[in-house]
This record gives structure tokens, sequence and C-alpha cells, in this order.
């Protein structure tokens, strides 16, 4: 399944140019709002007329400007999942739900009532109109919907944005399970960092209408420079790990990771299963000796490779351990005082407390690194170039 | 009370004449002004502004003008009139299908305002996401923006129904006052009115028409507040 995006699209003094391909299952558009990232899904879900450009989805052409096709929404099978929802007010939600599929002709029906229900938990809430749905709720019929029509890809717009954080962890185990179970790719946009950390196998970082990086989590969430300025904060390392023991007594879990183990706090997910862990550069301290007597859990070895400037007082200093780049943020006196450099021997020390549900997740490797030794890097499965044409 | 309801057989003829030209000016006018108030609230085209006055024309224009305006156009001889009797076999003057086209021009202003507003409420967003869901804009239409303007449609269908019935001054000049055939609830007070010994007759079609009036303004809060919870009940 790849997708191709070659488009060019002016909106008053806006002027969007965007082209990448992707086989991703999830690929986040990321990036501050205003960057472009809701026009570009409006122009693959039909909803805006490109001035020029082509989209290819699985070997279907939606729009070729130079050959005059523009097929329009109702026949794109582009599923799409709005920010507010957008249920229809005046049908339950089981005729929300079923209003799709309605259209699509026997043959073409790839998903069923019973199979979306399940996934998403929605099956006792059929009879109800959406005014008495709350907000997580209605975004679950709403992905339900979308994925009814038999969609050949499946568009999310920030579908996340207008819950509160409870909802929103409440949601994302369902598009985690929709990622891996459902087999047909999404395209994501979010401008929060944890969200698409935490869900994307391809990232492309949007910026004032161009692409700005497009590649896996690990290698893009690692330029804290691309990041929007409201998600510096929540910038870090993106490791793949996976679960090893689940110690009952203390409630904890156990990840095997390339950097070394890390306790973090109970997961409700098997042992055996990959996870991807965010791990917030503001999280991470470092000490030159072995610590003794520290709270924290977390202690791994490495070895400094970078110290970049970030703001006046502090420093971004990356570290290597077991071949993984972590990220840790110190203030510029810290740094100075422990004669960080490149090649100095430190230890990265992390509190297990600041692995939460907004850090965590289950991975999309899961399924294809099954059986495979934990802590293997993700596989790259995607290609992209982020290209500037034209003046 | 039991006397003052006893209508008479000429009086219960205008009655029925009115609810019937009032139903057919509303039911006809209908089609035409769910697609002008389509075109007014959506569409954008050159001589929007003067289909728009065009419209609310008989609103403006004292009803004698529009009536007189009628006459000349679907009169017998009027261009109009001429082609659709000539043609179609449909006359107009001094028909009650006169009456009915005089009520339903004076009432379509009142019917297309209400529709078009209740079209401009509708969150367009709405339409889009049931297109990405496979809608046509002709199902888009019949499964989500009519059901949402039904409660728009049926106030402007009473808004004319109730025009209609009290509808005087065009209708008198186009298709006269004749008995049993465009003799409306209004004209037959009003004739009532010229004679003496009329006024009992007046007060009896009065209150008649009073109770028409009213129970039409309850049917159409009944259907208003049915649609209304079936689009937004909680």
């Amino acid at each position: 399944m790849t997708i191709e995006i070659d488009v060019a699209h002016r909106l008053g003094a806006f002027e969007l140019r965007a082209s990448f391909t992707s086989q991703g299952r999830l690929t986040a558009f990321f990036g501050r709002s205003g960057s472009g990232k809701t026009s570009l899904v409006n122009i693959i879900g039909g909803l805006v007329r490109p001035d020029r450009g082509r989209i290819v989805v699985d070997g279907a052409t939606l729009v070729d400007t130079a050959s005059g096709v523009f097929v329009p929404a109702h026949r794109r099978r582009v599923g799409y999942v709005f920010q507010e929802g957008r249920l229809f007010p005046h049908l339950t939600v089981r005729q929300n739900l079923l209003f799709g599929r309605w259209f699509r002709p026997r043959r073409e029906r790839t998903v069923d009532l019973e199979t979306v229900l399940d996934l998403l938990g929605i099956g006792h809430l059929l009879e109800r109109r959406p005014g008495a749905l709350s907000g997580g709720e209605k975004q679950r019929v709403a992905i339900g919907r979308a994925l009814l029509a038999s969609p050949r890809l499946l568009l999310m717009d920030e579908p996340l944005a207008a819950l509160d954080e409870a909802r929103k962890d409440e949601i994302l185990p369902f598009i985690e399970r929709l990622r891996d179970e459902a087999n047909i790719p999404i395209i994501y946009v979010s401008h929060s960092l944890a969200e698409v950390s935490r869900l994307a196998t391809m990232i492309v970082v949007l910026r004032d209408g161009r692409i700005a990086a497009a590649g896996s989590p690990t290698e893009v969430l690692r330029r804290t420079d691309l990041m929007p300025r409201e998600a510096a904060d929540e910038a870090g390392t993106v490791i793949e790990a996976r679960i090893l023991e689940h110690d009952a007594q203390f409630g904890l879990t156990t990840l095997q990771s390339r950097a070394g183990p890390v306790r973090a706090p109970h997961l409700d997910l098997p042992a055996g299963t990959a996870v991807r862990v965010r791990i917030r550069a503001r999280d991470v301290m470092i000490a030159t000796v072995a610590p003794h007597g520290l709270s924290a859990l977390n202690v791994l070895p490495g070895t400094v490779t970078d110290l970049k400037p970030a703001g006046e007082a502090l420093v971004e200093v990356g570290v290597d351990c077991g071949g993984v780049r972590l990220g840790a943020r110190l203030t510029r006196k810290s740094a100075e005082t422990l004669g960080l450099e490149p090649g100095l021997p430190v230890y990265a020390i992390l509190k297990s407390v600041a692995l939460d549900p907004s850090t965590l997740g289950r991975s999309p490797a899961d399924a294809k690194l099954r059986g495979d030794d934990a802590g293997v890097p993700v596989r790259d499965e995607s290609t992209a170039a982020g290209t500037r044409k034209g003046g | 009370m039991d006397g003052l309801l006893n209508l008479s057989p000429e009086e219960w003829t205008a009655v029925r004449l009115s609810v019937r030209v009032a139903t057919v000016a509303m039911l006809a006018s209908l089609p035409a002004g769910i697609a002008v108030a389509y075109l007014l609230a959506r569409c954008k085209f050159p001589g929007k502004a003067i289909l728009d006055g065009i419209v609310l024309l008989p609103l403006i224009l004292p009803p004698v003008v529009t009536g007189y305006l009628l006459l000349i156009t679907f009169g017998r001889r009027g261009p109009a009139g001429a082609f659709l009797a000539e043609h179609f076999g449909i006359v107009f003057s001094f028909r009650w299908t006169g009456a009915a086209l005089a009520c339903a021009v004076m009432g379509f202003p009142l019917m297309v305002r209400s529709i078009r507003l209740s079209i401009e409420a509708v969150d367009r967003r709405l339409e889009e996401a049931a297109g990405t869901l496979g809608a046509n804009p002709f199902w888009v239409f019949l499964f989500i923006t009519f059901p949402l303007i039904a409660p728009g449609i049926i106030a402007g269908m009473i808004l004319c129904f109730a025009k209609a019935m009290g509808e005087f001054g065009a209708t008198i000049t186009f298709v006269s006052n004749i008995p049993g055939e465009t003799q409306t609830l209004p004209s037959a007070i009003y004739t009532f009115t010229q004679v003496p010994g009329g006024d009992a007759g007046a007060l009896r079609l009065t209150l008649v028409s009073i109770a028409i009036s009213m129970a039409a303004l309850m049917v159409s809060e009944l259907m208003a507040r049915w649609a209304g919870q079936k689009i937004w009940s909680a």
C-alpha cells in the first residue's frame, strides 16, 4: 500500500507545496497550527481541489491536474475523521455508523459492523443520538463511521485535539489497535508530540506549507530543531523496547531496550509485547560517577556524543547508550561543572515516574518484529523526500 | 353560540374554498420555494440580487398592484395567460385557480425567507462529512440537508398558508369576488360588511377565520417541535 502525494496549492498568501511517498501504516503530519497540515489532508480527502499536483493511493489516481483527473470526495473511498466529529445530529449512532456503508456496493464492503463495535467498544451506544454522547464516545463513533465506509485510506485530522487528557488516553489504545489490526493505512494530523511519537510509523513534519522533514519517528523526533515551539518542551528520544517482565510486588514493568533495561510503572500488556518509549530530554539527568542512594530506578551507562546549546541557560547533551542516542536537557552551569565533553563516559538517569501513558504505548513494530530479539530498532518501512520544486 | 356558528351553505362554500385555495397555494409553491431558497442561500450567480428582489417584491408592493400585474400577465389576454390557456388549457382569470395563484405569489416571499434562513443555518461541514462517506450531492441533500431544514420548511409552509388564508387585495383584483368560485373568507367577510344586516355573517366568518388560523399555528408548533426533537434530541 503506497501513498504518493505531490501537490501545490495557494490559499491567499499561504502556499502549500508538499511531495512525499509513504508506505507507512500510520503516517503522521506533524507541525504547528497554520503549517498546512489540515489543508494537505483536505486536498487528499477531496474537500479542496489543489491548483496542481498528483495524488495516488494504492495505485488509484485521485488527482492528476496534468491529465485533468479529479475524483470527487464521494467517489474517493477516503475516510475522514474530523477534529469535531461531525456526527449527524438527526441520526442515531447506528444510522451514523452505517451511513457510509449504504453507499458502498456489497462487494466493496471490507469492514463489518460487529468488528468495528468490538474494536472501538461502542456496542452499547447504538440507539443513542450524538447529543447524548461524551466527547470521547463521539470521536470513537466518528472513527467507526469512517471505517464502515470501507475506505482504502483513513484521514484523521487532530481527532483528539478537542478532548481532555483522560479522554485522549481512553482513545489512544483504540487508534493503536486500528493501526495494527485494521489493515487500512492512516494519515494522522497532529501537533501533539505525545500522540505522534506514540502512534506514527512515519512522520512528515510540515512547516509554513513545506515539508521540513520526513522519515521514521526515531529519526525525525531526534531533531528538536524541527519541533513546533510548543512541543520543544516535550521533545526527547523515541526508542523501541520490549516488555521483559512484570514485577507484581512493586507494580513495575521492566522493558528491554538497546540502551539497557528500563523500569516503568506497570503496563497492562503481556511480556514480549513491543512498546515505544519516548524519553523526554528534560526528564534525563546526567552523572559522571555511578550514583548511590538515588531514588531513580533507571541508570544507563553511556558516552557523551555531543552538546548543543538550547537557549541561553540550557544545553542539550547527547548520550550514546548501547547505540541509542539519548537526549538530556541540562543547564549550561551543570554541564560545565561536570566538565561534559564528547567521549566522556557518563550515566544517564531516568525516573520511572517520567514514563506514563503519554510517553509509553504499544509499538507499531509489534506485529512485524515479533520473534526478533528485543530492543531491535524499527526497520524503516517508509521512504520519503521533502522536496521543494519550482520557484 | 350555536346560532352563531350555524353557517349558511354559502358561508360553508367560502370556508371550503379558502382552505382549498390556501392548501393548493402552499403545496404548489413548495418545490419552487425550496429551490429558490437553496439558490439564494448557497449559490453565487450574476443577477442574484435581482432574483432576491423579485421574490421579495410581493411583500413590499401594495397587494392591489400585485393583483393587477397578475391580471395583465395571467389574464385571458395577458401573454402568459393566453399561452397557458391555449397550450395547456389552464385558465386563471376568474377561477379559483387564479385565487390560488395570487395567494401563492403573495405567500412565496415568506416561505422562501423561512427556508432560506434554515438552509443558511445548516452546518456545511456535516454535508462535507457525508460526502467523504460516499454520498453524492443528491443523497447528501436528501439525507442530511433536508432533514436538518425540515423545521424551516414547515414554518415556511405554515406562513404561506396563513398568508393565503388572509389574502384579499391581490385576489380580489385578479379574480374578483365570485361566490363559489373566487370568494374566499376575507372576500366573503368584506361582502357581508357591505350589505345591510350582514354583521352576523361577518362575525361568524371572522370566528371561523380565527379558529383556522389558530389551528394552523398549533399544527405548525407541533410539527416544528417534533422535527426539532428528531434532530436535537439528547
